[in-house]
């Protein structure tokens, strides 16, 4: 019987990858996009498992609407990448360190 | 009418400082001064119209806090009169020879206001004076007590482009602030003691306070004895006595009517005011009043060793003035207050002419003030050198000896040895008639030098030395009438026999005390029946058939209701007047000596001084140094206190204190940032990392406190 913790594990799983995946790639910024998909998606799993371990369906409309907004977010990363591409030629994380003091 | 007098200078000082720019400083001026005679002319009359009842004159309630209930009053009782006719005549006359003498000053600019601010510190300061003399409590009487320090302040430094007048004012404000934290000191000791401020209560607590102690610096002390003493290191700052007199001389670099008015005829005998107001107190003091004459002597003694050889015209009044207030305090020490008061009024007189004199020499010499520069100016100012003559004779001492005929100065002097000599103290005695021949010394001495003899100033100075205008004459002849007559007029009033005296000042008399030679002991008895009662009934028995209409007078023998108090066993006035005759030619016969010294040095063999001097080099410089109290101050207290300010300043203040700001701004500051940046790397990763363990670490917290909850 796969229990909520069994979703809870993987969902947990999925979240230390995306954030793993956030802050060890040094090169591609695209693999950030992908790793915030990752945890969404891995928070997404948490509210499914609760909704139906609860019997309440708050949790699954919660996810679409999520889902929804990802979708979004992702639109909007592609487009300021390539943007960023046409400004300085690359997308290599390293080389973005602009934000500083 | 009380009222009119105490608020009228402080109109024309208002009117003249501050509104000057409106109504012009012709009109500032004329303002201040016609508002200053109005006061002397009502002074006047209240002093003749006054009948000898103390009267309360209220203003308004003032402090009330706890037992501390006070009103801004008036007491008006003889004391208080006699000081309101000594200010505002003495005042009323500078405020008019302000006129000539202030018309041109080389320390300002033709264009630069500086009169009417004269004339407002001017009435100011009278104001503040007469605050002093009338009030009926000592905190009033401190707030006038600080007014004239303020405005002998103001008044001192008036010619602030000048770095030594800044400094004199300086000076006179620190020393009397020494003083001033005694008579401080004094007034809590006497709150402490009675619960009260007002004088009336604090003099009926007096037979009281007499038996009780208090501590005071870790020991038990007879209450008024400490309070005595502590009040009158207050006088002593005020009244330049010898350890606190240092501003005064210094204090000569304000204007010369200020001199005259501040420094010699008013602000200075504050200090002798104070103590025959306290006298209900002072009475009760032995210790105090033997203090008081010891170093009231020695002051008269210092003072006049110094004016031997000061050659600044200005200087040598102003040690003369220190040396007559150490004249009013012995008196005041034995016990014969109304002399003490009566030199004070003489010496108003004529030492206010001697300054006004001076002032005169002055300006007819272009400002030079060395007397070396001076001589055969007779003939050039002649109002000037009489009004000079008649101040001389009169602080000198001159007199028909043996009776009561002479110059201001001869009555209420020897009417001063003759006390110090009844009041049993030879040390003072002594003192005081070598100081007199001092005093006459000197005096010949500036007369001699200032006005016979040769020019031996500016050949050009000389012969443009001209008259003053008439403002600064008519003043000048209004003191010499004072300075003549004043002794004569007063004398029986203030020394004459006691039952005179004693109606003057209303103070109720017992026949036991009118007829002296009866003694103590038929005095002792019936004061010891009131001290054991302070209430008002016992003392109806002693009140002598003299003054029995006066029911207000009832309560005699509790002190306070006159203005002076005399204790029945201070029977000095009436010793004074049986002292041997020697005694009472000796400041004849050391006046006489003092002349013809003078005269010979100065105009008999001019040689003489300079040989003398070089001859007793040592003594020489040591009185012209006036006895190295100031390099001994500087010594002992400026420079510690240079070096403790320095100390503060480099160590404390630049080393300790800007040096930890200076240390974290610089040092810590900086050394956090730099770890702060380091940790701002512009790496998407390295932030995202942080919020990451920002996030684990605030989601533990809040599972391992329960935050949830």
């Amino acid at each position: 019987m796969i229990g909520v913790e069994h979703y809870l594990a993987v969902a947990a799983a999925l979240f230390v990858i995306g954030i793993f995946g956030l802050f060890l790639n040094r090169k591609n910024v695209i693999i950030l996009l992908m790793s915030i998909e990752l945890m969404l998606l891995a928070v997404n799993i948490n509210f499914v498992a609760f909704s139906s371990e609860l019997g309440d369906l708050t949790g699954q409309v919660f996810t679409l609407f999520v889902l929804t907004v990802a979708a979004a977010e992702a639109a909007i990363g592609l487009a300021i990448l390539v943007c960023f591409f046409r400004n300085r030629g690359t997308i290599d994380v390293e080389d973005v360190n602009v934000m500083k003091g | 009418m009380e009222k009119i007098i105490l608020f009228a200078p402080l109109v024309g000082a208002l009117i003249s400082g501050f509104g000057w720019k409106l109504i012009g400083e012709k009109a500032a001026q004329w303002t201040s001064t016609s508002l200053l005679f109005l006061a002397a002319i009502l002074s006047w009359i209240a002093f003749a119209s006054f009948d000898g009842v103390t009267e309360n004159i209220q203003i308004m309630r003032w402090i009330e806090s706890g037992t501390l209930s006070t009103d801004w009053a008036i007491r008006m009782d003889r004391l208080t009169a006699i000081m309101l006719i000594v200010i505002t005549t003495v005042s009323a006359l500078v405020h008019l020879y302000s006129f000539g003498y202030m018309a041109h000053d080389e320390n300002f600019k033709d264009n630069e206001p500086y009169r009417a601010r004269f004339f407002a510190y001017l009435s100011f300061f009278t104001f503040a004076m007469l605050m002093l003399v009338t009030s009926d409590n000592l905190v009033q009487l401190f707030f006038g007590w600080e007014g004239v320090g303020v405005a002998s302040y103001l008044l001192i430094g008036f010619y602030y482009k000048k770095p030594s007048a800044n400094a004199a004012a300086i000076k006179a404000f620190v020393v009397n602030r020494v003083g001033d934290f005694g008579f401080a000191l004094g007034i809590f000791a006497l709150y402490l003691m009675t619960d009260s401020i007002r004088f009336i209560d604090i003099f009926a607590a007096m037979p009281v306070l007499a038996e009780q102690t208090m501590t005071f610096l870790w020991a038990d002390w007879s209450a008024t004895n400490v309070i005595a003493i502590l009040l009158f290191i207050g006088a002593m700052g005020k009244s330049a006595q010898l350890f606190l007199h240092t501003w005064l001389p210094d204090a000569m670099e304000g204007p010369t009517p200020v001199s005259a008015l501040i420094h010699a005829a008013t602000m200075v005998t504050a200090g002798v005011f104070l103590v025959a107001r306290m006298s209900p107190l002072y009475e009760f003091a032995p210790e105090a009043k033997q203090f008081i004459v010891f170093l009231g002597a020695t002051t008269a003694f210092f003072a006049a060793s110094v004016a031997l050889v000061q050659t600044d015209i200005k200087r040598v009044i102003a040690y003369s003035t220190c040396s007559q207030l150490g004249y009013m305090f012995v008196a005041a020490g034995v016990g014969a207050y109304g002399v003490a008061i009566f030199h004070l009024l003489t010496h108003a007189f004529f030492k206010a002419l001697l300054f006004l004199g001076a002032g005169s020499v002055i300006a007819a010499n272009h400002h030079e003030q060395d007397m070396r520069n001076y001589g055969g100016l007779r003939k050039k100012i002649p109002y000037t050198f009489w009004g000079m003559m008649f101040g001389t004779l009169a602080i000198t001492g001159v007199g028909i000896p043996l009776t009561t005929i002479g110059f201001a100065g001869f009555l209420s002097k020897d009417a001063i040895i003759e006390s110090a000599y009844a009041g049993g103290t030879s040390y003072a005695f002594w003192m005081l008639v070598i100081a007199a021949f001092m005093t006459s010394f000197y005096s010949w001495r500036l007369m001699f030098m200032t006005f016979y003899g040769t020019a031996r100033g500016d050949k050009h100075t000389y012969d443009h030395a001209h008259e003053s205008p008439l403002t600064m004459l008519v003043p000048l002849g209004v003191l010499s009438l004072g300075a003549i007559f004043s002794g004569m007029v007063f004398y029986n009033s203030f020394f004459g026999d006691t039952t005179t005296m004693k109606v003057f000042f209303g103070i109720e008399q017992e026949e036991q005390v009118a007829n002296a030679d009866m003694g103590f002991s038929l005095v002792a008895p019936a004061y010891a029946e009131v001290t054991s009662d302070t209430g008002e009934g016992e003392a109806k028995s002693n009140v002598s058939s003299h003054n029995t209409e006066k029911s207000e007078h009832e309560a005699a023998q509790v002190p306070g209701q006159g203005a002076i108090f005399m204790g029945p066993e201070n029977t000095v006035i009436d010793d004074a007047h049986y002292v041997p005759d020697w005694v009472k030619v000796s400041p004849f016969v050391a006046m006489v000596l003092g002349f013809s010294l003078a005269w010979l040095f100065y105009i008999k063999n001019t040689s003489l001084p300079v040989r003398l001097a070089t001859q007793q080099a040592p003594l020489y410089n040591f009185l012209l140094n006036k006895w190295y109290f100031d390099e001994l101050y500087s010594y002992i207290f400026v420079k510690p206190a240079f070096w403790i300010g320095r100390f503060l300043w480099k160590r404390g203040d630049t080393k300790t204190i800007d040096g930890t700001i200076n240390g974290i701004a610089l040092g810590i500051i900086p050394f956090f940032t730099r770890l702060t940046s380091k940790a701002q790397s512009g790496y998407i990763f390295t932030y995202a990392f942080a919020m990451v363990l920002g996030i684990a670490a605030m989601i533990t917290w809040v599972t391992m406190t329960g935050g949830a909850k």
